[in-house]
């Protein structure tokens, strides 16, 4: 399944081969147009995929701060309270921070679950959309010629296209 | 000196610890030498060629992340300070939430190589990089220095070589400073042959092999309790003589001064300073962020992120029956008179165990050196994957990016960043045994509040604030590193004078030698203190990050506030690649 081209696997290149032959296998894979990303960011589908992904993590994280603090304000403050014993020699203090453990493995599970349902289906489509080049009205003329000039140098170009853009 | 381990056949242990370890060695330089046949490419070298699964990350993660210090640190605090230990193992895994839910999935989609790639997405590259490997450079030099010391601290532990005796012809002091060569010898190997992809494998073994032994220890400690968590926990208060304290917060963090109500106040504060820095360090340091890029996708990196919260999870909750079970097994007495900081509490307790249920001195000796073993494995992995972080960096970052402008090809950022390990390797290993003799612990605490004071700020407002830019980034970085360590360069770490906030300790004979007053002197407050034992501290705090974290945010907005740069269109490119995925290396 590797792509021949291994050398070159630095470069975004294979993920895009892998993505085309996902969906399609003589589908032509192009780098994404940069003015393709505005295009994309300004789009109703976007903002509902950063919605979905604010909504979830910024209160999450704000809650299991909350709750992180108030463990660790309890632990400094309010040792009567933490030193109650429950049952046995257990006592408060040990089982808040058992519940923290709990709570962080309860809330990477919700995420988890939250994100492959809610996220990723989103991000795939959009990602197809980029890469093959649909999502620009006008294609530039660049893109065109390189897909013109095959499957390889197209993939070639567009990966220096993105380097470009990383090292600007 | 120590009973408990001069009741075991102490000399065949220590055979059995280096024949494992051997084991160890040979097996990892097997796998090294098999990983530079597959690294072949940049991003091999770099990442692993993004080919792990999120399991094998997860595992790595865990590997990369569970350091001496938590293994034998945490539960030796637990063995000695009680449930004040614990707070340790509760910030080490909820901080994986930050990493989960705001940076993994966006870092892998977006960067390449480096915390930097990020970064310096929208800026302008050269400050930014440069910041950036500054100040990966130093937590990671800072956190391999703590687990390079501790190894060379470790191995007379561990290996039983007490004063006066000698070992292959080595005093414990030459013990020590051969064991921090082998170390950082060991480390530069692993990481110049073997890469990303070799290093990777080092820290999966190591974490199968953590695991193992800690699950192993725990199941021993509580099959000897009947697996009562209440009388394991009552026999810990009692054999430490701390009585029901023991099971409480207060012994070590947030102490309450009697009559001193400023000290008092200080001593909880510090409490929160460490807990923020905890919670908040983790999603900012470069070596844990790179681990982001060996798997192929943003799903991977999840999955990962998953992977390495159950396990990090497992273990943390297994340091509560290793650190209990060691007080109430070996005895908080015999733990401190081994060492004083509790670092071989875990290995007493396997000697204990193994005697009790393995058949005697025998079975105590293989269980003593199979754990010591594993810490050794242990500080390896990590020390590895500092020692890639902070090669990555100068070479993609320094050398690629801001040298040679972006003009290096793969080859030569590959030959630059396994010479970059060598050096940095060196540095480490010279920094190390000069600094051997030096309580070097804390420094764990302050590479973590430097990643959440200088790294997390950056990495949050890069992903997340549109009007971020590059004077933002840049005062970032600096502001939050200057204000960790200037804080760090002021407080009891480095000046151990007692005043009006910082109360008086008790010294032994010995430390009040080494700071020249009479034993009965009331001016000493930290009698390790770095530079002076009778000068107070301007800052009263061991722990920066209460101070330097909010420094670091607040520095990150003014400048991106006062600089009109904008950057809308790789503002969108940024915010769209790190969230689909489009165009990710």
């Amino acid at each position: 399944m590797r792509p021949p081209y291994r050398a070159r696997n630095r470069l975004f290149y294979p993920q895009v081969v892998v993505t085309a032959m996902a969906v399609d296998a003589s589908a032509p894979s192009a780098a994404p147009d940069p003015s393709a990303y505005l295009e994309v960011q300004q789009s109703p589908e976007f903002a509902g995929l950063r919605k979905a992904l604010r909504r979830f993590a910024f209160p999450m994280t704000a809650a299991f701060l909350v709750w992180y603090a108030l463990y660790v304000i309890l632990s400094g403050y309010a040792r009567g309270f933490m030193n109650t014993k429950l049952f046995g020699n257990v006592n408060v203090a040990l089982v808040f921070g058992l519940l923290q453990f709990l709570t962080t493995f309860l809330i990477a599970w919700r995420y988890v679950a939250y994100a492959d349902r809610n996220l990723d289906p989103v991000a795939t489509r959009l990602r197809e959309r980029l890469e093959s080049g649909t999502a620009s009205a006008a294609p530039r003329q660049r893109d065109a010629a390189d897909t013109a000039s095959g499957t390889r140098e197209a993939a070639e170009g567009a990966a220096m296209l993105a380097e470009e853009g990383d090292v600007r | 000196m120590n009973p408990v381990l001069a009741a075991g056949s102490a000399v065949s242990a220590r055979t059995l610890t280096i024949t494992l370890f051997v084991i160890f060695v040979i097996i990892t330089l097997g796998i090294t030498v098999w990983a530079s046949r597959q690294t072949r490419s940049a991003t091999d070298f770099y990442a692993g060629g993004r080919s792990f699964s999120g399991f094998q990350n997860g595992m790595a993660i865990g590997g990369d992340y569970m350091s001496a210090a938590s293994f034998l640190g945490i539960a030796g605090i637990i063995a000695l300070a009680g449930y004040d230990g614990f707070l340790y193992s509760i910030g080490f895994l909820v901080a994986w939430l930050v990493a989960l839910l705001l940076i993994a999935e966006l870092m892998r989609n977006s960067g390449k190589y480096t915390m930097a790639d990020v970064l310096a997405f929208r800026m302008r590259q050269a400050p930014v990089r440069t910041a950036a490997s500054i100040s990966t450079v130093v937590v990671s030099i800072f956190y391999l220095l703590a687990q390079m010391v501790g190894a060379g601290s470790l191995v007379a532990l561990l290996l039983g070589i007490k004063e006066g005796q000698t070992f292959l012809g080595m005093s414990p002091e030459t013990a020590k400073v051969a064991t921090i060569i082998l170390v950082g010898a060991l480390m530069i190997v692993y990481v110049v042959i073997g890469g990303m992809k070799g290093t990777t494998y080092v820290q999966i073994v190591k974490a199968f092999m953590l695991m193992l032994g800690a699950i192993l220890m725990t199941l021993l400690v509580l099959v000897a309790y009947k697996f009562n968590l209440s009388s394991l926990l009552g026999d810990a208060a009692a054999k430490s003589g701390k009585g029901a304290a023991f099971l409480e917060p207060g012994l070590k963090y947030g102490k309450d001064v009697a009559g001193n109500p400023t000290a008092t106040l200080v001593s909880k504060l510090d409490l929160i300073s460490l807990g923020l820095a905890l919670v908040l360090g983790t999603a900012g340091l470069p070596h844990v962020l790179i681990r982001f890029y060996t798997v192929p996708n943003a799903k991977a990196a999840r999955h990962s992120v998953v992977w390495a919260i159950g396990i990090i999870g497992v273990f943390y909750l297994m340091t509560l029956a290793l650190g209990f079970g060691a007080a109430a097994l070996v005895g908080s007495k015999a733990i401190a008179g081994q060492d004083p900081g509790g670092n071989t509490a875990a290995p007493q307790l396997a000697q204990a165990l193994g005697i009790k249920y393995l058949g005697g001195g025998t079975g105590g000796a293989i269980l003593l050196a199979v754990i010591a073993a594993v810490a050794f494995a242990t500080i390896l992995a990590v020390v590895a994957g500092l020692t890639l972080a902070s090669s990555s960096s100068l070479s993609h970052d320094i050398y690629a990016n801001v040298v040679k402008r972006g003009q290096a090809s793969e080859r030569q950022e590959v030959v630059v960043a396994r010479a970059a390990a060598f050096v940095i390797g060196a540095i480490a290993i010279l920094l190390a045994v000069f600094a051997r003799g030096l309580n070097v612990a804390f420094l764990v605490a302050v590479a973590f509040a430097i990643a959440a004071s200088a790294n997390l700020p950056a990495i949050l407002f890069s992903l997340f604030w549109r009007n971020f830019n590059t004077r933002g980034a840049v005062w970032g970085i600096y502001g939050g590193l200057a204000a960790s360590v200037l804080v760090v360069l002021l407080s009891p770490i480095c000046w151990g004078g007692a005043s009006s906030s910082l109360p008086a300790a008790k010294l032994t004979a010995a430390q009040a030698q080494k700071c020249g007053v009479p034993a009965t002197s009331r001016q000493v407050n930290n009698p390790t203190a770095l530079f002076s034992c009778t000068t107070a501290a301007p800052i009263p705090f061991q722990n920066p990050g209460l101070i330097s974290i909010p420094i670091g945010f607040v520095v990150a907005a003014l400048g991106a506030a006062t600089s009109k740069e904008r950057n809308p269109e790789k503002y969108a490119e940024l915010e769209v690649r790190s969230l689909t995925g489009a165009g990710a290396h």
